[in-house]
């Protein structure tokens, strides 16, 4: 690619979604409560996972999957330890390519573009990630979300000028209220929910339109975890959300679909409804029923 | 939730000591032991104690503050043979001298080593090559520097007499080979900064679109920024109290001397001592000047490499409070 070509332009799709409340059934398996109304409306397909294969040297982490991500929907991974679901979500931007060993089969398209063919830093900007750790970077709070917005490595940009963009990603990421006045505190000093907003915050920072999750609440506590999914509820509507989690209770709560992976295949996909009430597999029925674990 | 079956109760183990943790219920050899630990580092505190204590009793009694600016003078008779600014100015010189070498050479060694290390044949050798400055004694340093830097080619770096004949001897010179004491300490810590950076941490860079080189420069060398301080703090200690090299390398004029044109780099091309040389020539085992003085100089030594282990300390306290991530 020409490194002098401008990176392409974000497509922003707009989904005009009616809400409409489709009362989710009582479930019968745990007791979790689903927290949203359902968008009902055709939704658009911006990721295409084809065939995709991933190994460590002779281990498959991932065997033939194929998966559609879908903006204004949250799509969860769920699966026992060591299934392929993280291994998947970092192949999604290429951040499987650091780990040493791996290889990589089959195709992943973006907006029908091959991933490949994305010059990688700016596939990562279009598809950011938070991860299961809080990791601010060891800077203020204004800097950590404005390094996601300034060049590689550059200071040069002006402070005025970044700060509209700045109060933009933490008010998405219902940050502005609690730090708004003090953005010069180094974010190591939040506690461990407020550090993982500012990561979200830091992953919006560049108006990406996939926003891949890490199991973002497993170091968190109920309340800070509470606040994350109403959180992710409402960013789905203006970009893909594909989540990684272990709680099978918080997948029923935000997920709009839900993939089940098992030993590196992915052996069921669907709404979430359909996947927690009505599996159409033993070894899903199994998992969501907590068989096994 | 989990369907399997609860494992049958076992009967706690019989335990050998007093759980409620008291030493007196231990067994013999694990009281002695343990009263051995103590006495190690009882023995340490106090050989510490003893050594500060001495010098502070000997060094105190003897430092005059007019000892601090008086310039040094070989004189036999002690009421005339000065103070000894020159060497604190030799020391000051040398130790800012040797990490501005050092410093960028160690953090873009460790930089290297750590990020890049490729290829592994290549890293292992900058490994090995580091290990052997870090084990050769200062005397062969300083012997090598003595051979290298007499090269013709090089006589602009050293003080050079009439004719141009190059002595391979100066202040900087002495920086030059002394940073390669500090060097590996540098490395040694700074590596272990990039190290202990848990890789999502670097990963969240990377997944925000930035390379490698934006990645090093705005989040791991600021993470990394105590440990490399503590590097140049310990590598300035070592170089404050080198005393071989300076012997060899420094000239071995009492007094600091100037060499060449250029303001303030001529002091760096002349020679001159140090508090270390200092001590050796006026101590009882070298030319035994003048005992009284080598025991100020000494406790002021002392003093200095001191004050830069506490300011390690603090360092790497401030550190600790600092990075909070979870691995």
């Amino acid at each position: 690619m020409d490194p002098l070509m401008p990176p392409p332009p974000i497509r922003r799709i707009v989904v005009d979604a009616p809400h409409v409340v489709v009362p989710a059934p009582e479930p019968e398996t745990n007791g979790a409560v689903r927290m949203r109304p359902r968008v009902t409306t055709d939704v658009v397909e911006r990721m295409r996972v084809e065939e995709l294969t991933i190994t460590y040297g002779p281990k498959v982490a991932v065997n033939g999957v194929n998966l559609p991500v879908h903006q204004g929907e949250v799509l969860a991974l769920i699966g026992p330890s060591g299934c392929g679901k993280t291994t998947l979500l970092r192949s999604l931007n290429r951040l499987v390519e650091l780990t040493p060993g791996a290889a990589r089969g089959g195709k992943i398209v973006l907006d029908g573009d091959d991933v490949d063919a994305i010059e990688v830093t700016s596939l990562r900007r279009r598809i950011s990630m938070v991860f299961q750790q809080p990791n601010p970077f060891p800077m203020s709070i204004f800097d950590n979300v404005a390094y996601a917005l300034r060049e590689q490595g550059s200071k040069r940009v002006k402070r005025a000028e970044l700060m509209a963009p700045v109060r933009n990603a933490l008010e998405r990421a219902g940050l502005w209220d609690e730090v708004g006045d003090d953005l010069d505190r180094p974010a190591l000093r939040m506690s461990g929910g407020q550090q993982q907003r500012l990561c979200i915050a830091r992953a919006l920072a560049a108006d990406p339109e996939v926003l891949l999750l890490d199991e973002p609440c497993s170091a968190l506590d109920p309340r800070s975890t509470a606040t994350i999914e109403e959180l992710i509820l409402q960013l789905r509507e203006s970009l893909a959300v594909v989540i990684v989690t272990h709680n099978l209770q918080q997948a029923y709560r935000i997920a709009d679909r839900v993939a089940f992976m098992y030993l590196g295949e992915l052996v069921e996909y669907g709404l979430a409804e359909d996947v927690f009430e009505r599996p159409q597999h033993t070894r899903t029925a199994e998992y969501v029923g907590g068989a096994f674990g | 939730m989990s369907a399997l079956a609860t494992p049958p109760q076992e009967r706690p183990p019989r335990l050998r000591t007093d759980p409620s943790g008291s030493w007196r219920a231990w067994p013999l050899r694990d009281r002695v032991l343990l009263g051995l630990c103590w006495a190690a580092g009882l023995a340490l505190i106090a050989i510490a104690a003893l050594i500060v204590l001495y010098m502070l009793v000997k060094g105190v009694q003897y430092l005059r503050p007019e000892l601090l600016w008086d310039r040094p003078e070989a004189s036999i008779d002690q009421s005339r043979s000065g103070g000894f600014l020159d060497p604190i100015l030799g020391t000051v010189l040398i130790v800012v001298g040797a990490l501005v070498i050092a410093a960028p050479l160690g953090v873009a060694t460790a930089v290297w080593l750590t990020e890049y290390g490729k290829p592994k044949w290549l890293a292992r050798m900058v490994e090995s090559g580091i290990e052997v400055i870090a084990g050769t004694p200062s005397i062969v340093l300083a012997l090598f520097g003595l051979a290298f830097f007499a090269q013709g080619g090089l006589g602009f770096l050293s003080a050079t007499g009439e004719g141009g004949a190059v002595f391979g001897r100066s202040l900087l010179i002495c920086c030059a080979v002394l940073s390669l004491e500090a060097l590996p300490l540098i490395v040694g810590a700074t590596r272990e900064g990039l190290l202990s950076t848990p890789r999502h941490v670097r990963e969240a860079s990377y997944a925000l679109g930035k390379t490698r080189a934006a990645t090093i420069h705005r989040v791991l060398l600021p993470v990394a920024r105590p440990n490399i301080a503590t590097g140049c703090a310990l590598g300035m200690g070592r170089v404050a109290g080198d005393t071989a090299v300076v012997l060899l390398l420094g000239g071995g004029t009492l007094q600091l001397t100037t060499n060449g044109s250029i303001p303030g780099l001529n002091y760096l091309q002349g020679t001159g001592s140090t508090l270390t040389t200092y001590v050796y020539a006026n101590s009882p085992s070298g030319e035994g000047g003048a005992p009284e003085k080598a025991y100020a100089a000494a406790f002021l030594l002392l003093a200095l490499v001191l004050v830069l282990n506490w300011a390690v300390d603090r360092i790497a306290r401030g550190s600790n409070e600092r990075l909070g991530w979870t691995r």
